[in-house]
């Protein structure tokens, strides 16, 4: 037999199948699904009695509430402000414990080195540069994450996601995109690069792109306790807790606006094309498996979140160690790059401490903070102030910050690019370089042209 | 509203029109799909093939899209789908 | 556009189909079902935690693997993306298709929603089109009870030629049956005559032609109906795949590449 032969073969009865079905006359496809679909009418019809109605028609009950028109809305911001509110109020405790004994072990750890005569940098290095970096991701990063993914895997559980996508695609569909990207965004309030996972139940590959390239606008867990921070000083004085909730949720509200408008120019112009069809199964509701879910996801989000600290953190500590620690004409490294950003800085109503802070936060973007307080007091290694008034005196007593600084950061800690985590997970989905080169650089342009406008008009005003 | 031109027009009884038009809380039975390609095969797929049973049940806050109980499942269809979809209604 | 199906082709999957992956496992079995029907609890009740997740080849569709060990053989379990139906309409149903097609498992579960049988059916019906092999299993009948629906399940088998497994693998009721019946299944102890669609008389005609030389191409590799039926509806997927499996036939052949596959 001649090399091909079988392939010829299969070219000859391709051929005789056309013949057969000149032109698709038979609309086999049609006409199959339908036969296929009637068998299954008629087995079902065999096989299944109903005994009259169920007593009582929850999956109908509860709609009624949920997806109702006066409802629908408030009932799904209610039940998203509860999560937050767990997550947030729920996370600080073991945050806190889990610092203290992260730390506490920071302290051992320099002990046994001195007990070893071990030389400074070494214990620089290792233990305030790598491991540091590394305890402050673990300490920020995996209580809310542990708490904030069971309560959705809940609402998963339960069959209420898709409601959400129910209620919004409206919206949605307006920027030319699905109405699951709500989804995607919900997921994003917790870690971005599960977000850009999450992108996967979009069918349509334009559609998933754009969710995936415009996820970094809802603020993740990382960022949250940063704008948290800044939200305070701003009304340090004279709101309370109260005004820094508002601020916030405005902050979180302008960053569904934004990923709504970069959605809708997108989908304009560089992914353009027609909304996909839209096809969304509303499940019935059930009762979810609390116990399993709750020990399953917070098992999978702890590996999660010490993958990427030891992958994407502990590497992050050692440079930034050592930008902090290497000087050159006794002024570090870190401190020669912020004085030469400064000027750019300016101009988006920052310094260039905070653009530093920000460059060297890509990897995780819970340590921006920290950074820039290091850098701030020129001490060599993160830390946090124990107080929002330590903070206001080291930004706005030593560094002249005006609100102005603290409206700006927030808006470019909201908007500038999502972090290494994320950007690795975009590449990994997408396959493209270019895709994730996009994920990166549209939120940088849209940071960066929002904070000069911002800065500019504030100053032309006079307002700051 | 929208009701297709037809030349059973005399007998109201039974008209066709389109999925979005229907009513909520009323039942029909699928005509034919319109719409063509990946769409008409996806909605093949959920078992809208002629003679289905389709019964309006609710519509999102925001007004659209609209759910349908096709076969046992919900199923939620915007507009521009749902227009592609014609019906045969009994009226009231 | 279609940068994902793009940069991540279709010519990806199949290499990577071949039972070989899995030979550290005694039998090989796929579980299948439409969305929403309980399929990942059934998972999860007959692996435990002896599973791990990744992605299909080349894909962005979760693919689960687990492992259960049931009279001293290993079972391999393969979870298949939810699907409505074998269409391959999305991506999700291509995975699913393929496999079933392609990664020929020893066993099919295709795990059905008690309270929506006529929808579900539908799968299960072009499930039984690819390999005869199958188990049905009717889960969540806990809430068809609630809801008053009564299933007969002698009836369903016989009207599939299958067997029937009720269950409710939330509370592990029914899962030793299902697992019983599965292993009869893939060691051949039970043997099944599945019921399959026939369709109007054009196309049967048309099948009728062209398996009898589907059959003599590729021998009994595929199911020679089910190619004859996609070849008909020009699906360029399938195309593709017995092409690429046939040109490797043919390298082989000629003694020009040493891959061996099926």
């Amino acid at each position: 037999m001649s090399r091909g032969s079988l392939s010829t073969g299969l070219n000859e009865l391709l051929k005789e199948a056309n013949q057969l079905n000149p032109g698709g006359s038979l609309r086999l496809n049609d006409s199959m699904v339908s036969t296929i679909y009637s068998r299954a009418e008629e087995i079902a019809g065999r096989v299944v009695t109903r005994e009259g109605k169920p007593n009582i028609d929850w999956d109908k009950k509860l709609d009624d509430i949920l997806t109702s028109r006066f409802f629908g809305f408030p009932s799904m911001l209610l039940l998203l402000a509860v999560i937050f509110w767990i997550t947030v109020a729920g996370a600080n405790v073991p945050s806190k414990i889990l610092a203290t004994g992260l730390f506490w072990g920071q302290e051992r750890l320099t002990e046994l080195l001195y007990w070893l005569h071990a030389p400074a940098w070494v214990n620089g290095f290792f233990v305030e540069g790598i491991y540091r970096c590394l305890a402050w991701v673990v300490s920020v990063m995996l209580p809310p994450m542990a708490i904030f993914f069971p309560c959705f895997t809940l609402l998963e559980d339960m069959g209420y996601l898709p409601r959400i996508a129910f209620n919004l695609d409206n919206l949605f569909k307006k920027a030319g995109t699905h109405g699951k990207q709500s989804l995607t965004m919900s997921m994003g309030f917790g870690c971005n690069a599960a977000g850009v996972i999450a992108c996967r139940i979009i069918e349509s590959p334009r559609e998933r792109l754009i969710a995936m390239l415009t996820n970094n606008f809802v603020p993740c867990n990382g960022r949250f306790p940063t704008l948290i921070a800044l939200a305070g000083l701003l009304v340090m004085g004279v709101a309370t807790s109260f005004g820094a909730t508002i601020i916030v949720v405005g902050i979180v509200l302008f960053g569904i606006v934004t990923t709504l408008a970069v959605s809708w120019v997108l989908s304009k112009t560089l992914l353009k094309g027609v909304p996909s069809s839209f096809t969304l199964e509303l499940p019935p509701y059930r009762k979810p498996q609390i116990g399993r879910i709750i020990t399953r996801s917070i098992f999978d989000r702890t590996l999660f979140v010490l993958r990427r600290a030891v992958c994407v953190a502990a590497p992050a500590g050692a440079v930034i160690w050592l930008l902090a620690n290497i000087n050159i004409g006794g002024v570090s490294i870190l401190a020669h790059a912020a004085n030469w950003l400064d000027p750019f800085g300016q101009m988006l109503g920052m310094d260039g401490y905070i653009i530093m802070a920000f460059l060297l936060g890509l990897p995780a973007n819970e340590i921006v903070m920290p950074i820039l307080i290091m850098s701030y007091m020129a001490t060599g290694s993160m830390i946090e102030l124990d107080s929002l008034e330590a903070l206001h005196r080291l930004f706005v007593g030593e560094h002249g910050w005006t609100w102005l600084t603290a409206v700006c950061m927030m808006l470019f800690s909201l908007l500038h690019y999502p972090c290494g985590t994320t950007l690795w997970t975009i590449f990994k989905e997408s396959c493209s370089f270019k895709w994730t080169a996009l994920a990166a650089l549209i939120p940088l342009g849209v940071a960066i042209t929002v904070c000069f406008v911002v800065a500019q008009t504030v100053r032309l005003l006079g307002w700051a | 509203m929208c009701v297709m031109e037809n030349s059973q027009d005399d007998y109201p009884a039974n008209k066709i029109i389109r999925l979005w038009d229907l009513p909520l809380g009323k039942s029909a039975t699928v005509n034919s799909i319109q719409a063509e390609g990946i769409t008409r095969r996806r909605m093949l797929d959920l078992g809208m093939v002629p003679g289905t049973i389709v019964e309006a049940i609710r519509v999102s806050p925001a007004g659209d899209p609209k759910a349908y109980r096709v076969r046992g499942a919900v199923i939620a269809f915007r507009k521009e789908e749902a227009h592609k979809i014609l019906i045969n209604f009994k009226g009231e | 556009m279609g940068l994902i199906n793009q940069s991540c082709g279709i010519g990806a999957i199949k290499e990577n189909f071949g039972k070989s992956q899995f030979s550290n496992a005694d039998h090989v079995i796929a579980l299948a079902g439409n969305p929403n029907t309980g399929k990942s609890t059934v998972f999860n009740a007959l692996t435990g935690l002896n599973q791990h997740t990744g992605n299909w080849p080349g894909k962005t569709v979760l693919r689960a693997e687990g492992r259960y060990i049931h009279q001293g053989l290993i079972f391999k379990l393969i979870d298949l993306p939810g699907a409505y139906s074998l269409m391959a309409n999305s991506m999700e149903e291509q995975v699913a298709r393929d496999y079933l097609c392609f990664g020929r498992p020893d066993a099919t579960v295709v795990v059905l929603d008690a309270t929506c049988m006529e929808r579900n059916l539908n799968l299960v019906l072009q499930v039984l089109e690819i390999t005869s092999r199958v188990v049905i299993c009717v889960n969540l009948v806990d809430e068809a009870e609630r809801k008053k629906i009564q299933i007969d399940y002698h009836a369903l088998a016989a009207e599939l030629g299958v067997p029937v497994v009720p269950t409710a693998a939330r509370d592990g009721v029914g899962l030793d049956k299902l697992v019983e019946t599965v292993s009869g299944i893939a060691t051949g102890r039970i043997e099944t005559k599945p019921n399959v669609v026939r369709y109007k008389e054009e196309i049967e005609v048309a099948v009728r032609k062209l398996e009898p030389k589907i059959k003599k191409l590729i021998g009994e590799a595929f199911n020679a109906r089910w190619v004859a039926l996609r070849l008909l509806d020009k699906d360029q997927t399938v195309i593709a795949a017995v092409e690429q499996w046939l040109t490797r036939k043919d390298g082989v052949l000629t003694g020009m590449e040493g891959v061996v596959l099926a």
